[in-house]
């Protein structure tokens, strides 16, 4: 087996890289497929609590690439998903601890055993982003609706290319239909017209993922939310599957009542 | 009844995404033109190799730069020339 490689990446922090990567995993493993997330933000690990897997490290990433432990030591499994697995972050050692080309072994390791590798980056575009981005043979670009994000986005774009990351694929997280509406948050087709990338998704801003991040459930499981949902389709896309994107407008009390009724497929 | 009014009026240019998407417009110009010094380099060097298929060209005293105003970016380069040539030269 050969599994794909894939970046979450944004430039700026706090867009939403480690909830988009953890969703994005169990949206992989809901669909039957073997996930495999790293966390490469050493010494701020973020995941296993996203996850709520912070009770079961017991080794990290920092000492499988020392050789403290064996790769499948480190592996947590995930406590919901069959076929969920996370390699988290130290969280007491520097970023320097791992080397690109250690990085790069590690991700052709776990491409034998596991369909996904999703790599949860650090924000910036130093050392630990180099790292992140090493083993990866695609890459996820988040940004929300706004110039900062947007313009890191534009960076990390240029930076990808000159490691030979060719085409990223684009999603908006944070999203609210309600303001682009009013004319007061730049929509998709502007972001995607400056950018120039292709769209994997588009995310809403959500009070369920904070519920979920509380709990620490991905909100890609609850089936009657919104960003569950978008969690869903991107996951799909990434599958080859043909899914439309969620439309602005599709947020009325009709499309709630379905959705509370139906949940989403 | 407020919101309807209010999307009337943000039809104009001054509705703060409208604004958004002007500000990171040229922003992005700048920034993409300061990202790559070498870039500026590798073209100089295409630049002498095609344009020497037809003229002599001073090769010391070739200029290419990036003009920037506010709102726009040209490629302005300055190629002084010793002798025009009579025939393409397939050769280079
Ligand atoms: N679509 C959303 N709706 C509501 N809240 C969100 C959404 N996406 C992310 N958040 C919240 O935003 C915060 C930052 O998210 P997250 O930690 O995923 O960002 P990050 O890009 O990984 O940050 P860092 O750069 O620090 O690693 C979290 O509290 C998260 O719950
Ligand atoms: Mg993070």
């Amino acid at each position: 087996m050969a599994g794909r490689v894939i970046v979450v990446t944004s430039g700026k922090g706090g867009v939403g890289k480690t909830t988009t990567a953890a969703n994005i995993g169990a949206g992989l493993a809901l669909l039957g497929r073997k996930v495999c997330l790293i966390d490469a933000d050493i010494g701020l690990r973020n995941l296993d609590v996203v996850l709520g897997l912070e009770n079961r490290i017991v080794y990290d990433l920092t000492d499988v690439v020392e050789g403290s432990c064996r790769l499948r030591q480190a592996l947590i499994k995930d406590k919901r998903t069959e076929n969920l697995y996370l390699l988290p972050a130290a969280q007491t050692k520097e970023k320097d601890a791992v080397a690109p080309d250690q990085m790069r072994t590690l991700c052709d390791e776990l491409r034998e055993e596991f369909e996904y590798i999703l790599v949860d980056c650090p924000a910036g575009i130093e050392r630990g982003f180099k790292n992140a981005i090493a083993g990866a043979d695609e890459a996820i670009i988040v940004t929300t609706p706004e110039v900062a994000a947007v313009r890191d986005a534009d960076r990390i774009i240029g930076l990808l290319e000159a490691a030979e990351l060719y085409e990223p694929r684009l999603i908006v997280n944070r999203i609210r239909p309600q303001m682009v509406r009013k004319g007061d948050m730049m929509g998709i087709e502007d972001i995607i017209e400056i950018l120039a990338i292709d769209l994997l998704g588009v995310v809403p801003d959500d009070e369920d993922i904070i519920v979920s991040t509380n709990r620490g459930e991905p909100v890609v499981m609850d089936r009657r939310s919104r960003a569950g949902q978008a969690y869903s389709n991107i996951a799909r896309r990434l599958e080859g599957i043909d899914v439309p994107f969620l439309s602005l407008e599709d947020d009325g009390w009709v499309a709630r009542l379905k959705r509370a009724i139906l949940g989403h497929s | 009844m407020i919101d309807f009014l209010r999307q009337f009026w943000n039809r104009d240019t001054d509705s703060s995404k409208q604004i958004a998407k002007e500000r990171l417009r040229l922003v992005l110009v700048h920034d993409r033109v300061n990202v790559s010094p070498s870039l500026l380099e590798a073209l100089k060097v295409d630049l002498m190799e095609v344009i020497s298929k037809y003229m002599e060209i001073e090769e010391t005293g070739l200029e290419v730069n990036l003009d920037k105003s506010d709102n726009s970016v040209a490629l302005v380069a300055n190629i002084p020339v010793k002798r025009m040539k009579r025939a393409v030269d397939q050769s280079r």
